[in-house]
């Protein structure tokens, strides 16, 4: 039953797409004809036309959950053919008609509402007012990449990357049972494999790009945004307007396959999210009447803008503010090498503080080399340990700073994995945590441990060679071991004393206020 | 468009007269197929759809897409040079400079391997390198080859390749004739990579992948004239060459200007954001000293060397056998063409080719053998381990064992032929024996 309802709204689908697909094909012949553009006026009305039989289709969907009654198959059709009479003669209703359905619509939904209402319990008086949606169930969309290990979640990501045309990447190895739901990817089965060599499909940057992501040759989440941001700009230059479609609207549409290329090399980082959001936000304001040349001068300033503003003067501002923290004769403690914290003692060594640095680090990365280096390089003085080690130093530490992949609406603080731990331990001993972090990496989302969203890591990152031999060489030989390579951990705001962002020093506390603010900005 | 491809057919074949003195290299049948075949089907595999090919006219002549037999839709452009002058590579890609827009990837029409080029192209796109190229494990061949007493002369000019610990960066390169007093490295590169790997058994594949700005400086100097002989050695050099901050001349200045920065057209913003990348990404690509990621030299090259698949490069007698060998693992096509006429009482092992509308008559045993199109082949023969190109004809009788016998050759009844080369359209008289080859084949 269910799967004759299935294939008749299908067929609904199918019929009303085709209708609006007929419209749309005899507007562009008569235009043709008329030998000029469709004009901004039809193609506003091409455009209402479509979301009315979209919206067509839903109230027939809700009607059908609404009434309750599996139609049997003749009855579908029935009905979907005589939706066919109506969607051609849709054009013709008058807005206020439209209104008037709407409402009534919504009264009935209400009355039905009620009656279920009496029937069981006194709802709050409060609740009488809210809309008929609620009575439809509220679907949580959980995001893709937390669901892998649920087949039609799969599936559906399978699908949308066909219609976009770009390969699916295929998992490697055991993983282990707690992280199952997530991706694991080898490094030697890149996603280049699998597109054609001089890529047609996606831009030769973008290309480029997704193998630095899974290569790790680009890594830490402000080179990956400004990274990301620079091949968005190389799109914009070589993108030309297809003829009969706007600029604005069809610029998103080409960038949507990209990010799922990227997403598909590395998963997104919190902070490459929020900038997409702002390119596709600029995208969508460009006025139609722009001329493409005037539009991309636009975009690419716009870009260099949001580049300048929440990441290097961020960078300044943060420093300044970070180095009122910073005495003569302290010992600070890093972790990793994060691109903020390396700038900000950087800076203050130039301001002539007086400090020492402790740089701890965490295998298989082992990103605190780079971090010593560069450290080093400008002449400070600094002790290098691995993460074992930190209950050993912490008793000589007079500050901690941690910087941050993502800020979450909770005031937890995500970050590389281990920077929980520090905390936890500086906490024991009572030395203060500060926590560095842009405002563009703030997110919405929330998150109480590490387990439910993270990031698994390539695991042959764990095989060492030691005197020439690779124990683990054969590990996927051996059913009952798995190896678990995490990048991400999440810090509770009770081990964070102080969050320094480029709109002042905040406790970990206040960053859904910054949210709400940045947004209201917006 | 992100990468062009150029594919060079219009060598000689020097090194092995014998069988291109009547057909051009690039037309030499290797498995029934002709020998640019292979990397036209390599391009075309992987997706390129667009080929750019320069050759003679002669050859021009016979790249009908038909006669390649390639199956899809790649389009070829074909360029025409002449032979008078002596034009090397690097000579023919500044010839077709108009044509190249993008980053190019070079190859030689007798190159067939089956390697995934996505493996170098990649090292050529994720290091934004100046240069990738492919190498490969020289294979020793076993067969003997007709014409060569004993083994193999040790003459053979050997490379000396250089690569750092990962194997993929290309410290070094220099052929054994530029090293009469030794092989020397400069202090600067042993302490910018400490760790170096020299190979002395890779075969150049003659596979490159250049940039743009350096087909615009092949441009700027026209002393250059071969790409393996000259512009990879100078490359590899300029890696590490100091002359960035010295130039000597002005032809300097504008080279390393050249190679330094991205196109010079457009914006210095391009390389301000890269920067911008690069000093915030805590990536490195060597660990122990306090230089930055690729020691801050732009111009980078890497090679990828294949260890295990197959790869060769057709430009001597002893890899033309070689190729025909393994041309049956590579091609698809069942190894005996369906128009062929075989009879019944013969025996045609499992790795041999058969070409097109052949006739094949009764009691004949062909092991390990390639027989082109159009060929002829009567009773009572028995053929191991040899190539016949198209339309040889062969009598009744014969035994041939180790040889090639080249177009339209016919081979007399009852002849005795033993790892010879038999020539284009010469005539074995019946009842002869070769045992030794000639370029005409001489009766006893």
């Amino acid at each position: 039953m269910a799967d004759a309802d299935e294939t008749s709204k299908q067929a609904e689908r199918n019929t009303n797409v085709g209708d609006g697909i007929a419209v749309k094909k005899q507007d562009i012949a008569r235009a043709k004809n008329e030998g000029k553009e469709l004009t901004k006026d039809e193609k506003q009305r091409l455009r209402k036309e479509k979301k009315q039989q979209k919206k067509n289709k839903k109230d027939d969907k809700g009607e059908s959950e609404h009434e309750n009654v599996p139609l049997p198959p003749s009855q579908a059709v029935v009905q979907c053919q005589s939706q066919k009479v109506c969607t051609s003669e849709k054009p013709a209703k008058s807005k206020a008609e439209q209104r008037a359905e709407r409402r009534a619509r919504q009264e009935a939904d209400r009355a039905a509402k009620g009656k279920k209402g009496e029937s069981a319990q006194q709802p709050p008086s409060g609740k009488s007012k809210a809309p008929p949606n609620e009575l439809q169930p509220v679907v949580k969309r959980l995001p893709e990449h937390v669901q892998v290990d649920d087949p039609a979640a799969v599936r559906k990501l399978a699908k949308k990357l066909e219609r976009q045309q770009i390969p699916v990447r295929s998992e490697y190895g055991y993983k282990v049972s707690l992280f199952s739901h997530l991706h694991q990817y080898s490094r030697k089965a890149p996603l280049t494999q699998q597109i054609s060599i001089p890529s047609t499909v996606i831009h030769p940057y973008i290309v480029r790009l997704g193998l630095q992501y899974s290569q790790g040759i680009v890594a830490g989440s402000n080179a990956r945004s400004i990274a990301l941001l620079h091949a968005f700009q190389k799109v914009i230059q070589d993108y030309k307007t297809p003829p009969n479609e706007e600029l604005s609207r069809d610029l998103v549409n080409k960038l949507k396959p990209y990010i799922s290329y990227l997403n598909q090399c590395r998963p997104l980082s919190a902070s490459m999210g929020n900038a997409i959001k702002y390119v596709k936000k600029e995208i969508s304001n460009i006025p139609c009447l722009c001329k493409e040349e005037e539009a991309k001068k636009q975009l690419l300033s716009c870009i260099d803008n949001y580049i300048k503003e929440k990441i290097t003067l961020a960078a300044t501002t943060i420093s300044a503010y970070a180095i009122e923290k910073i005495s003569n004769g302290d010992v600070i403690l890093v972790y990793g090498c994060s691109s903020l914290v390396n700038h900000i003692l950087c800076d203050a060594f130039d301001k002539k503080r007086k400090f020492s640095v402790i740089v701890v680090d965490s295998r298989p990365r082992l990103e605190g080399r780079e971090a010593l280096r560069r450290l080093v390089k400008k002449g400070i003085c600094c002790t290098y340990v691995l993460i074992s080690a930190v209950s050993y130093i912490l008793p000589e530490v007079s500050k901690v700073f941690l910087g941050a992949h993502a800020l979450l609406a909770n005031g937890y603080v995500m970050s590389r994995v281990g920077t929980s731990q520090i905390a936890l331990v500086a906490k024991a001993y009572n030395v203060p945590v500060l926590v560095c972090c842009e405002t563009y990496k703030f997110c919405e989302r929330v998150q109480t441990d590490s387990f439910v969203s993270n990031e698994l890591d390539d695991p042959d990152d764990l095989m060492v060679t030691r005197k020439g031999k690779i124990h683990l060489e054969n590990w996927q030989d051996i059913r009952q071991l798995g190896l678990l390579n995490l990048v991400y951990d999440v810090t509770p705001p009770d081990f964070v004393d102080l969050v320094i962002t480029d709109l002042g020093m905040i406790p970990c506390t206040s960053v859904p206020v910054v949210l709400r603010v940045k947004n209201v900005d917006q | 468009m992100e990468l062009q491809a150029v594919l060079m057919a219009a060598g000689g074949g020097s090194r092995m007269m014998e069988l291109t003195y009547n057909t051009h290299k690039p037309l030499l049948p290797v498995g029934n197929k002709p020998l640019i075949w292979y990397p036209l089907n390599l391009l075309e595999r992987v997706g390129f759809e667009e080929v750019i090919i320069i050759t003679t006219k002669d050859v021009q002549k016979m790249l009908t897409p038909d006669r390649l037999k390639l199956d899809g839709k790649m389009k070829l452009d074909v360029v025409c040079i002449q032979l008078e002058g002596e034009m090397g590579t690097a000579d023919a890609l500044r010839h077709v400079q108009q044509k190249i827009k993008t980053d190019v990837l070079v190859l030689s029409c007798d190159l067939i391997t089956d390697v995934a080029l996505h493996e170098v192209v990649d090292l050529f796109r994720a290091h934004n390198a100046s240069m990738a190229m492919l190498m490969s494990k020289l294979h020793e061949f076993t067969e003997t080859v007709p014409g060569q007493k004993g083994k193999k002369k040790a003459g053979e000019q050997r490379d000396f390749v250089g690569v750092d610990a990962t194997g993929q960066r290309l410290l070094f390169m220099a052929n054994e004739a530029d090293l009469e007093d030794g092989l020397t490295i400069r202090k600067s590169i042993m302490c910018k990579h400490p760790s170096m790997r020299i190979r002395t058994g890779l075969l150049d594949a003659h596979l490159y992948c250049l940039k743009r700005c350096v087909v615009d400086f092949l441009v700027e100097n026209k002393n250059i004239s071969s790409i393996r002989g000259e512009l990879i050695p100078y490359l590899v050099r300029k890696q590490f060459s100091k002359s960035v901050n010295l130039p000597n001349n002005k032809d300097e200045v504008e080279m390393s200007q050249k190679m330094e920065g991205q196109t010079n057209l457009g914006s210095c913003k391009d390389e301000e954001l890269l920067r911008l990348t690069q000093e915030r990404s805590c990536w490195n690509d060597h660990h122990g000293d306090m230089s930055e990621a690729y020691h801050g030299g732009k111009v980078r090259c890497y090679v990828h060397i294949m260890e295990d698949g197959v790869c060769y490069r057709v430009n001597t007698l002893a890899a033309y056998i070689e190729a025909n060998r393994m041309a049956p693992k590579l091609i698809e096509d069942p190894p005996i063409h369906p128009s062929a006429v075989i009879s019944e009482c013969t025996q045609v092992g499992a790795d041999s080719i058969i070409g097109a509308s052949c006739q094949i008559s009764d009691k004949t045993s062909i092991k390990r053998s390639t027989v082109g199109a159009s060929s002829t082949v009567r009773e009572k023969v028995k053929i191991t381990n040899s190539i016949l190109m198209n339309g040889v004809t062969v009598e009744e009788g014969c035994n041939i064992q180790g040889s090639v016998i080249c177009s339209n050759a016919v081979i007399g009844r009852n002849a005795d032929i033993k790892y010879c080369l038999v020539g284009s359209s010469q005539r074995i008289e019946p009842d002869g024996e070769c045992l030794t080859v000639t370029q005409n084949a001489v009766s006893v």
